[in-house]
């Protein structure tokens, strides 16, 4: 079955491929392929009706024991021919959950701490997402995830992403289509996904190097940017990694919002690259921008009508000896967050220009352990009298978080963090304390770079 | 956001002025050093190779670096071991370089592990028992024979997807079998010493080398695969070698030697660093190189009294 696979793929492939084919040469193939073909074909049903007489003797088989060894035994050498037909064939036919998506699970639950009530608490001159806040005190849940992926059908993959939150309720994070033979390096995903802007925000939770997202992704993203749109990737052939990719969005997340501009408020660029210095150290590089249309967003009661456009640089390195990341490595990484706001707030003309950024290190010292240490802040505007005592009076703070974090790892599937935050991000400092655990457990893709 | 035009201006910019690769008629990318020496043995100069992992690095535990997505974008063919040893990090490298070419059933799409016997299926597989591959144990390049098995079968996939050069890969092949199997002869006289020899590997790693030799392993320092062993479990290693005496300690060059050498001085016994692939160390520099220092090292342990 595989070489009659390879044979039709090749009649595939010859008509696309090598300019180097001359006409007769392609009907020459074309005749030669055609030959294979029949011969398997014949083969395959010879084998198939040899299978169905075994397995008929066998049933049938008062006839001892003996006959039915010997006509499964007639079947090995035969087999040979194509040996992957035989399990393939019968598990399929037998087996309703043959084609079952690969199906994993993420769970995740924390204790945390913290010297000041979490409930409302802000950061100062930016208004925030209800899920960017702080944790609640005591154990939590924390986001358990479900992910379902498979492959479509031979040009389609297809993921499905559930958050579970604490509180008890599902949530489509990502549910995407995406294509896998268009060839040429370009990639198309559809449906509700996270957009491919700055080097975290595409990452899902469990797979962050500290338990929160960076202040920047919490404040100005509202913590990761994920909204129903497409997203179109082209990979340029070159040894060097280089990647654009280009997305438009409904508009209905933060800091987007009402799915301005006939439900197509946001848009975002990007462009990626990357390469290897020697056979110890990789890096990333990437700036991105994204554009969001607000039409009536609410903010705290508040409305909000105009654009937020937001441009990020990133640059990621990550080192281990030798290429080897199991005994030790280290991973740097650092962005940059450019961010306007335009509109009107309340019917008050409105123009702010925003910044923060945030560098962080995280080094695995022996196998299973790490530690890690993140410096976030942000850079409020100054505000017109109109709005002084509105979310976005900073009243002279510039918040800054610094975070330090000590990993275990029970296995590539399984850790445990304790994570110590002090934060100025209002008006009273904060200090926090997580213990968490986070687990996956199924068939669980590999993760990206 | 006048700032970030000019960044994103200087990325293009730095990426198209990175020079293009000699043209070549089949561009390869080997997962694996040996599959890419074997590549370099059927192809010669008519196939342009990029491996994407290191004689010194441990083939579970990739990255899907760029550098791998951008060599994968523009391959014509992928020859990787299979049977889930990359499954951490191929099947992100193939989705995210968008190449119909490379992917998995296509005729550029090849696995080694697709034309051998496995050794190690395991009847269940669950993670408690750490690492287990579920299509069986995937390290099929310690034994020769498997080499020969898949250079047959990639001299047939190089025939399909570029047959314009099919009479250079037929005679390439056919010379590499021929060298190959002096070679086999060669090395399985040398081996007799080793033969029925009792010894300990730090991962289950060497199946098929011990398969091939008739090596008869007596314990394994990881307590369950990929795990590694713990005092605890060394200790016991150490009581069950005292009743069953081993002659000497295996690991991959790749491995964190503390393990082998702890067993190998609480017993006496040589702990042996073994090339694993081809560039594991500096004598193993072909596929040839790969077999020769590995049996020269074997039997250098074994004289050992």
């Amino acid at each position: 079955m595989r070489h009659l696979l390879n044979a039709a793929a090749l009649a595939g492939l010859t008509s696309i491929a090598s300019p180097a084919f001359a006409d007769d040469d392609l009907s020459s193939i074309r005749a030669e392929i055609d030959a294979m073909r029949s011969e398997y074909q014949s083969r395959i049903s010879e084998l198939e009706n040899r299978l169905a007489e075994a397995e008929t003797r066998a049933a049938n088989a008062e006839a001892t024991a003996n006959s039915a060894r010997t006509a499964v035994a007639a079947i090995p050498p035969a087999a040979t021919v194509a040996p992957r037909a035989m399990p393939v064939s019968s598990a399929s036919r037998t087996a309703d959950n043959a084609f079952n998506p690969g199906i994993s699970v993420v769970l995740n639950g924390q204790y945390a701490a913290s010297s000041e009530d979490p409930d409302g608490a802000g950061v100062s001159g930016f208004a925030l997402d209800e899920e960017a806040g702080r944790p609640e005190r005591g154990f939590n849940l924390g986001e358990s995830e479900i992910v379902l992926t498979a492959n479509i059908d031979p040009s389609l993959y297809g993921n499905l992403t559930f958050a579970l939150t604490p509180e008890g309720e599902a949530e489509v994070e990502e549910a995407y289509i995406q294509t896998t033979a268009l060839g040429g390096g370009v990639t198309l995903r559809g449906g509700r996904l996270f957009s491919g802007i700055g080097y975290l925000n595409e990452v899902h939770g469990h797979n962050w190097s500290f338990s929160d997202q960076p202040l920047p992704y919490r404040a100005l993203l509202g913590g990761q940017y994920g909204d129903d749109g497409v997203q179109l990737r082209w990979l340029a052939p070159l040894d060097q990694y280089v990647e654009f990719g280009a997305e438009l969005y409904k508009g209905d997340s933060f800091p987007a919002g009402g799915a301005a501009n006939g439900g197509t408020g946001t848009q975002a660029v990007w462009v990626r690259t990357g390469g290897d210095i020697g056979d110890s150290s990789s890096w990333l590089a990437s700036a991105s921008y994204m554009n969001a249309g607000a039409d009536d967003r609410d903010i705290d009661g508040s409305s909000f009508t105009g654009d937020e456009t937001l441009g990020i640089l990133s640059l990621v390195y990550k080192w281990a000896p030798g290429g080897n990341r199991r005994e030790q490595n280290l991973t740097l990484s650092g962005e940059y967050f450019f961010d306007t706001m335009e509109g009107e707030f309340d019917a008050v003309p409105i123009s702010l220009d925003r910044s923060g950024w945030y560098a962080q290190g995280v080094y695995q010292f022996r196998r299973r352990w790490s530690v890690g240490l993140r410096y976030a802040a942000l850079t409020p505007d100054s505000v017109p009298a109109a709005l002084a005592g509105s979310v976005f009076d900073a009243d002279g703070v510039d918040p800054w978080a610094a975070t330090a974090l000590l990993e275990f790892d029970t296995s590539e599937f399984g850790r445990l963090r304790a994570q110590f935050t002090h934060d100025e991000t209002g008006p009273v400092a904060n200090d926090e304390f997580r213990l968490q655990y986070t687990v996956i457990y199924g068939p669980h893709s590999a993760h990206r770079y | 956001m006048k700032n970030f035009i000019p960044g994103a201006a200087m990325a293009v910019a730095l990426s198209l002025s990175v020079s293009v690769p000699a043209f070549a008629d089949l561009r390869v990318f080997a997962c694996e050093p040996e599959w890419g020496a074997l590549s370099e043995e059927i192809g010669g100069d008519h196939v342009d190779i990029y491996t994407a992992t290191t004689g010194g690095q441990d083939p579970h535990h990739i990255q899907a670096r760029p550098s791998l997505i951008s060599r994968a974008r523009r391959a014509d063919i992928l020859i990787c071991t299979g049977a889930t040893l990359e499954i951490g990090w191929l099947p992100q490298v193939v989705r995210q370089a968008a190449n119909r070419n490379i992917a998995e059933g296509q005729p550029g799409y090849f696995e080694a592990t697709s034309v051998v016997t496995m050794l190690e299926v395991p009847s269940s597989v669950d993670r408690s028992q750490g690492d287990v591959h579920a299509p069986g144990n995937p390290h099929i390049q310690t034994n020769p024979h498997n080499i020969a098995l898949v250079a047959r079968a990639l001299g047939q996939r190089f025939i399909e997807l570029d047959p314009a050069n099919a009479s250079v890969y037929q005679a390439r092949l056919a010379d590499f079998l021929q060298r190959w199997d002096a070679a086999l002869l060669r090395w399985e006289a040398e081996a007799a010493p080793l033969h029925g020899l009792p010894v300990v590997t730090q991962h289950q790693s060497w199946i098929y080398l011990e398969d091939w030799l008739g090596l008869d392993r007596v314990a394994v320092l990881e307590s369950q695969p990929g795990v590694p062993p713990s005092s605890g479990h060394l200790a016991e290693v150490v009581s069950t070698l005292q009743d069953q005496p081993a002659r000497m300690v295996i690991r991959a060059a790749y491995e964190d030697d503390r393990p082998t050498h702890f067993i190998a001085e609480r017993l006496g016994i040589p702990a042996v660093e073994l090339p694993f692939t081809v560039g594991g160390n500096d004598a193993a520099d072909d596929l040839f190189g790969l077999y020769d220092e590995t049996l020269r090292r074997l039997l250098a342990a074994a004289a050992q009294e």
